[in-house]
């Protein structure tokens, strides 16, 4: 497994440099994946793109998981073109204070990528140059992302999962 | 009402600058985005722009739809190149499922998404010739668009919003119909490209429009997260397709075309040439296809893949198949996968956190019309307002992707 060693060199790397910094490490379908706080995600960004050459930013979103003590998790997926390792990095943060340091001072194309995660989940992105919404309209008054907010007529009961036995 | 949009309104009086709002409906933008322009003359001083005018809300309604009711909507993204998109789609779930794909049906979907890309790129480069005021090349390399949805239409009944295919496959088999309009349109295709670059490639009019203006560099364009033809122009030689093989992408033998200075008239160059090899793939996957078993169109997972209508009311299992899928009671792993696959415009990725419900906990699409236009503001800055606007219609932007 070509794909595993790679990860376990950069994995190793990251440990030496963050120790305990790098948690929850996983490898679903092949991508490294950890965790990290928002103390030091700029420098983990900052550290993979110049020391381990993951030069290229392909995306940042996040992820909403409702009743957690951290509940949203922003993502970032980097990418090493030469070597072609994808990684992904998440970030737990408080619901009650989702704010993270931004990431526009390693890559600018991380502007418009946060300014949605902005607009759809309320992250606060700490230095950004311009957090302002995206796509909807300023007026809109919450981040329809998140899950307490519905999609449908909450009132509907035919399409509940435990009618399907879940 | 809290505006905090920046909008030139408040200019001094005294001030030479002129406000322009470009767009949201402008013949000039294709598509429905605003840029509000600070001009000081013919050049711009300053932009910003404004994107939103028709965000759908798909990453939302995807997370209450069971994951083949999301095909549709995929197909919404990149309306140019749907089939890009909603293969993009199924082989995202069926990473997420491990399923192994046939090999005629691998290259079947390399036949579709050609084609898409063929699409997408007659789109871009005609309008860049439209924009420069080349009206012909514009009316004559579009009919091949036309004869791209005939050929989908044979294949899966519709034009432009496709939804084609399945998880797990096509729906049906390409008829003979079918086979056979894709090899006249590979007989004629050829022909009309190469007289649509003999209009444009050399003439004087075209590259002194496009040479030399809006070029990126290498490092700008990597900083920005560009994908797709406009990182290639200026010198990357990052393609999903190569990098990331999908879809038996490896079994091909094509060139990744890369331009030099990233200007306007590179990409031309870059999607003229994507064309050319995108005819070179197809010619190959017809000929990869007749060593293949015939009659296979979709991977043997009756779990994942829809029965046909007749099995539904003869055989149980079938039947129970038939309710579990629709109803969305597969059962997928709870695991969470990025795919991408080449759009037309670059990485098109999907994030797809599956957590054992009937629908996605989270899906995101990494469109790369999103990413790739907000270079457009800052590098239209100094520009003349009449290259600003070849510039947007080179970087491609499609509403749909840039909204989703």
């Amino acid at each position: 497994m070509e794909e595993t060693t790679l990860n376990n060199n950069i994995l190793a790397k990251l440990s030496d440099k963050f120790g305990e910094k790098v948690t929850a490490v996983s490898e679903p379908y092949g991508m490294l994946t950890f965790a990290t706080t928002k103390d030091v995600i700029v420098n983990v960004l900052s550290f993979l793109k110049e020391e381990l050459k993951f030069n290229f930013l392909t995306d940042i979103t996040a992820v909403h998981y409702p009743g957690k003590d951290h509940g949203i998790a922003v993502v970032y997926h980097l990418h090493n073109m030469v070597e072609k390792v994808r990684i992904r990095i998440k970030v737990f943060i408080s619901e009650q204070n989702p704010t993270i340091p931004t990431a526009t001072t390693v890559w600018k194309g991380a502007n418009w990528m946060e300014r949605e995660t902005y607009d759809l989940f309320g992250v606060k992105f700490e230095g950004h140059p311009d957090l302002r919404r995206i796509l909807n309209m300023d007026e809109l008054g919450v981040h329809p992302m998140l899950k307490q907010y519905p999609l449908e007529d909450p009132n509907r009961v035919d399409k509940k999962d435990e009618f399907f036995g879940r | 009402m809290n505006h905090n949009h920046p909008v030139f309104t408040d200019n001094d009086p005294q001030s030479e600058l002129v406000t322009l709002n470009l767009g949201p409906t402008h013949p000039a933008t294709h598509g429905v985005f605003q840029n509000v322009l600070q001009l000081d003359g013919e050049r711009i001083v300053s932009g910003v722009s404004t994107i939103g005018y028709i965000h759908r809300a798909f990453e939302k309604i995807a997370e209450h739809r069971p994951f083949y009711q999301i095909t549709p909507l995929t197909d919404r993204l990149n309306y140019c190149s749907s089939p890009i998109n909603n293969m993009g789609w199924h082989m995202t779930v069926e990473k997420l499922l491990n399923i192994q794909m046939p090999k005629r049906v691998d290259y079947l979907r390399v036949i579709i998404m050609e084609l898409s890309r063929i699409s997408d790129h007659i789109i871009c480069n005609t309008i860049i010739g439209q924009d420069t005021g080349a009206t012909t090349t514009f009316l004559y390399l579009f009919q091949f668009r036309e004869h791209i949805y005939e050929i989908f239409e044979e294949v899966c009944g519709a034009r432009l919003t496709t939804n084609i295919g399945r998880i797990g496959g096509f729906e049906r088999d390409f008829n003979e119909i079918a086979f056979a309009k894709i090899n006249k349109f590979l007989k004629e295709f050829p022909v009309a490209l190469r007289e649509f670059e003999n209009l444009l490639s050399r003439n004087r009019i075209f590259i002194d429009r496009t040479a030399g203006v809006a070029e990126v560099t290498k490092e700008t364009a990597l900083e920005y997260s560009w994908t797709g033809p406009l990182l290639r122009a200026t010198g990357v030689d990052y393609d999903v397709r190569v990098s990331d093989p999908y879809s038996s992408y490896q079994d091909f033998d094509f060139e990744v075309p890369v331009g030099t200075s990233g200007d306007i008239y590179d990409r031309y160059l870059v999607r003229n040439e994507e064309m050319w090899q995108s005819v070179r793939i197809i010619e190959q996957a017809l000929e990869k296809i007749k060593l293949e078993p015939k009659g296979i169109f979709h991977a043997d997972v009756p779990e994942f893949y829809l029965p046909p209508k007749q099995e539904v009311y003869n055989n149980m299992e079938a039947l129970i198949y038939h309710f579990k899928i629709v109803m969305g009671e597969i059962d997928a792993p709870k695991a969470e996968v990025y795919h991408a696959v080449e759009g037309g415009n670059g990485e098109l990725g999907f994030y797809l956190i599956n957590d054992g419900g009937r629908t996605p906990y989270r899906l995101h699409f990494r469109r790369p019309s999103f990413v790739n236009y907000q270079m457009f503001a800052p590098m239209s800055e100094g520009m003349l307002l009449s290259d600003a606007i070849i510039n947007m219609s080179s970087m491609n932007i499609i509403a749909g992707e840039l909204d989703a």
